[in-house]
């Protein structure tokens, strides 16, 4: 019971949090702060605070949208005005939404933007999200910010350069332009410790799949933890104290020796330990899940919590380089990690977390993910001789995600699993 | 001089020689040469000339490379331009470029040059983050930066240093290409009778895998040729064509949209050898300054920059008046975001502009185009028909 009460606890925090930030959004125009959309990856989080405005990220509507069922509509609706079958469904569904109102997942009109931050980190689509965001509001401000992309598995220092020269004389003017508020480097830097604690504690958060059983599901969960600090509340008091909440709950249930938590209640008993790549479903998230709670498959780490920052090799923001801190940020999310990166990042966790096998999930929109992902998984499975497994569907385009097939595949998936294990024991028997 | 038929028909030998027999050869021909392949779109090939170099642009397999090994890195709803690339490099059409060069237009392009490396392929693999600043104090430093990084890859191998006479001379012989690219399409702009865009098309593509002396030196003959009255006038509209920048439709595809009708007069197929508009300063003792200022101020529209300060709907709309086009086809390779996601942006202005279009989709190793063909045809005959009637705007 009162472990029932304190896995409450961190969810009602976040929900709280959430629902603050969209009732800020409603009365913006009543308050005067500014609204920026911005996207999860590369977002500047600490600056937009630092300029005391509220994000809006396209993306998180998206999703929202597809967990409601309403994605269906707003892509229909965006290919009504000549947007294409074949392209990221999160774009579509967004100027589906705004052709329909731009009514939030609150029931609550969106507001306009004031500003447009593209910190265009790790995918080109974004620049064309925001050049078609920018036809649409005309009078927002347009701020860009070129990431580079770790194309030589590295940070230079003039990639770093780049970005910072990009804050001082492009983003942080207008900002200040658009906000009439003067840029507080001090201000900065006070974000920049929080956010540097709150990603000490997600990291532990992460981490803590080592454990057998999994205290967590770091996928199907994990989309959830990674919420807060990716929708604007890193860089505050309030991310570190849920995060704190968090990872005292999961300590608790490891103490017990208990799984993760899933729709349905605990999963009782842990059969394969997977690391996932790739974005899930949105639009049949908990049927999605499900296949894999029954089956007793827990995903111990994944790449999609990842896109927000990665903070696994020990990388946190440096309230003494303030700018540097942000540019590195930017240049470290998931999707701008180079190929030969990803493929390490997700070896090691296979290693880190004994996982028994990999699994991707492709998703049919999102090219930053999905090029790429056949080399690494033969990669990966000639590295590691770990059992691959591959599935298909899409965010939050309804009509690619096909229950039927994705359970069929799983299945077959986890029988080799299985197999697998028993040849192991068999194996190991032989040898002792 | 040769005949204008000789030239065409030696640049559709060179144009889809897939195993770039001409740049292997060049390379065998001298000590300390190197061969750079390139990906669409751009890339500023000069510093590779001036690092005793070629760049050789690598189009992909189109309709001509079976696909067998290509398939299995890619996912059915991924374009085909990655896999015949990995096709063609993997059955060692290749084997004697030193390196390979990635411009970012893409995610596909961009994770493709991770595959590269993954696999070592080359000497070296340089995936050109080409910027989207464009300050030249800041993006244009930037970009400088990035082509220096390739000239060290080049000296590792041959031990070049670039000077600055040997990149003024090699700017010069671009510029040379670029101007007399451009004579051909301002001749077609009012004679595209004396010249097929087929023709022009394999012109053009021919220049990517044989070195600019050879090219300009063709090219000098083709502007010799047609700035002379040749050949015969058809009843034909004029027609741009925009979004067939990277993957190439199938030159059966090219031919067809003429004979359905259209002249085309303006096009981005090659784009990136037509990226840079007007000349690059051949004068300077920063020549790289020099490369990097036109990219940022003289680049032609294209979906892989931002566009923010400069809309392209209006500098397409610009070029369909300046050509004198009666429309415009956008054709974008099946699943290529960056295409597809301008498709709107341009369709929406052009409503609101009164300009024609129609759109669809291809995919380089397809060479059946019956239903464009008569998409095209239908296109064509209503703007003749109704040439003096209001806009009819036909969305394929
Ligand atoms: S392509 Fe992928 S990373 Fe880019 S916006 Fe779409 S889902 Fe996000
Ligand atoms: S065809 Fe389009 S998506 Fe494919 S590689 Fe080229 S630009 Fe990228």
């Amino acid at each position: 019971m009162a472990q029932e009460a304190q896995k409450e606890m961190s969810m009602i925090i976040q929900k709280e949090m959430v629902s603050d930030l969209f009732n800020e959004l409603a009365r913006a125009k009543e308050t005067g702060k500014k609204v920026c959309y911005t996207f999860i990856p590369g977002n500047l989080s600490e600056l937009i605070r630092t300029f005391d405005m509220l994000p809006v990220y396209p993306e998180i509507n998206a999703l929202q949208s597809a967990m409601r069922k309403k994605s269906g509509g707003y892509i229909k609706e965006a290919e009504k005005h000549a947007h294409s079958e074949d392209v990221c469904t999160y774009v579509k569904c967004d100027v589906g939404m705004m052709l329909k109102g731009n009514i939030g997942p609150t029931g609550e009109k969106i507001p306009e933007p004031d500003v447009l931050l593209l910190s265009y980190t790790g995918c080109f689509t974004f620049m064309k999200w925001f050049e078609t965001l920018k036809r649409e509001y005309p009078n927002a401000k347009v701020i860009m910010v070129h990431t580079p992309y770790q194309e030589n598995s590295e940070i230079t220092p003039e990639m770093t350069q780049y970005m910072v020269k990009q804050f001082k004389e492009v983003v942080i003017p207008k900002l200040e332009e658009v906000t009439g508020i003067k840029y507080d480097e001090a201000k900065l830097k006070r974000h920049l410790t929080l956010s540097a604690e709150a990603e000490d504690w997600i990291t532990r958060i992460f981490d803590t799949t080592k454990h057998r059983p999994s205290p967590i599901d770091a996928y199907f969960a994990g989309v959830y933890y990674i919420g807060p600090i990716n929708i604007g509340f890193r860089g505050t008091q309030e991310a570190v104290d849920y995060y704190k909440e968090l990872y005292k709950e999961i300590m608790e249930r490891v103490a017990k020796g208990l799984g993760p938590i899933t729709p349905e209640g605990e999963m009782k008993e842990e059969k394969f330990r997977l690391v996932v790549e790739g974005p899930p479903n949105w639009t049949n998230f908990r049927e999605f899940w499900k296949i894999f709670y029954d089956m007793g498959a827990v995903i111990v780490a994944s790449s999609y919590t990842k896109v927000g920052g990665v903070y696994d090799n020990g990388w946190r923001h440096d309230p003494e380089r303030p700018l540097e801190a942000l540019a590195e940020y930017c240049m470290n999310c998931y999707t701008n990690m180079n190929i030969p990166q990803r493929i390490d990042l997700l070896s090691k966790c296979i290693k880190d977390y004994q996982a028994d096998g990999y699994l991707t999930n492709s998703i049919k929109s999102c090219n930053s993910f999905s090029a790429g992902q056949l080399a690494m998984m033969r990669e990966i499975e000639d590295r590691l001789e770990v059992p691959v497994g591959f599935i298909e569907s899409d965010l939050v385009d309804p009509r690619y995600f096909s229950y039927s097939n994705i359970k069929n595949r799983l299945e077959s998936y986890f029988q080799m699993l299985d197999q697998r294990r028993v040849i192991g024991a068999d194996i190991k028997e032989v040898e002792a | 001089m040769k005949s204008l038929e000789q030239i065409v028909n030696e640049c559709k030998e060179l144009a889809f020689d897939l195993h770039f027999t001409r740049a292997k050869e060049w390379k065998a021909e001298q000590e300390g040469r190197v061969v750079v392949g390139y990906m669409p779109i751009y890339f500023p090939r000069e510093i590779i000339h001036a690092a005793n170099g070629l760049a050789v642009g690598i189009m992909g397999g189109g309709d001509r490379k079976q696909i067998i090994k290509g398939d299995a890195y890619y996912q059915s709803y991924i374009c085909h331009i990655p896999r015949s690339i990995l096709e063609l490099v993997l059955d060692g059409h290749t084997e004697h470029f030193d390196g390979y060069i990635f411009p970012s237009i893409c995610d596909v392009i961009r994770n493709l040059s991770g595959i590269f490396k993954q696999q070592k392929i080359g000497k070296f693999v340089k995936y050109m983050d080409f910027p989207q600043n464009f300050l030249p104090e800041i993006g244009g430093v930037f970009y400088q930066q990035e082509m220096e990084h390739v000239l060290r890859y080049i000296k590792e191998i041959n031990g070049v240093e670039v000077t600055p006479e040997r990149l003024n001379h090699s700017i010069g012989l671009y510029n040379r290409n670029r101007q007399m690219i451009e004579f051909i399409y301002d001749i077609r702009q009012d004679f595209p009778w004396r010249l097929s865009i087929e023709d022009v098309y394999h012109i053009i593509r021919a220049g990517m895998v044989i070195p600019v002396e050879e090219h300009n030196a063709l090219l000098e003959q083709v502007c010799a040729h047609i700035a002379k009255p040749i050949g015969v006038p058809q009843d034909k509209i004029k027609i741009v064509v925009s979004g067939a920048f990277c993957e190439q439709p199938a030159v059966g595809l090219i031919r067809a949209i003429e004979q359905a009708g259209c002249y085309v007069v303006d096009d981005d197929y090659m784009l990136g050898s037509r990226m840079i508009e007007g000349d690059i300063d051949t004068t300077t003792d920063r020549p790289l300054e020099a490369i990097s200022t036109a990219y940022i101020n003289q680049s032609r529209y294209s979906s892989c920059i931002y566009d923010v300060s400069n809309p392209k709907e209006f500098r397409l709309a610009k070029i369909v008046k300046d050509r004198g086009a009666d429309g415009v086809i956008f054709a974008s390779a099946s699943f290529c975001d960056p295409s597809l996601l301008d498709a709107p942006i341009f369709q929406n202005a052009f409503n609101k502009m009164g300009i024609r279009y129609i759109a669809f989709q291809y995919s380089e190793n397809i060479n059946q185009f019956k239903v464009i063909k008569e998409q095209v045809g239908t296109f064509s005959d209503s703007i003749k028909l109704w040439e003096d009637e209001p806009v009819v705007t036909i969305n394929a």
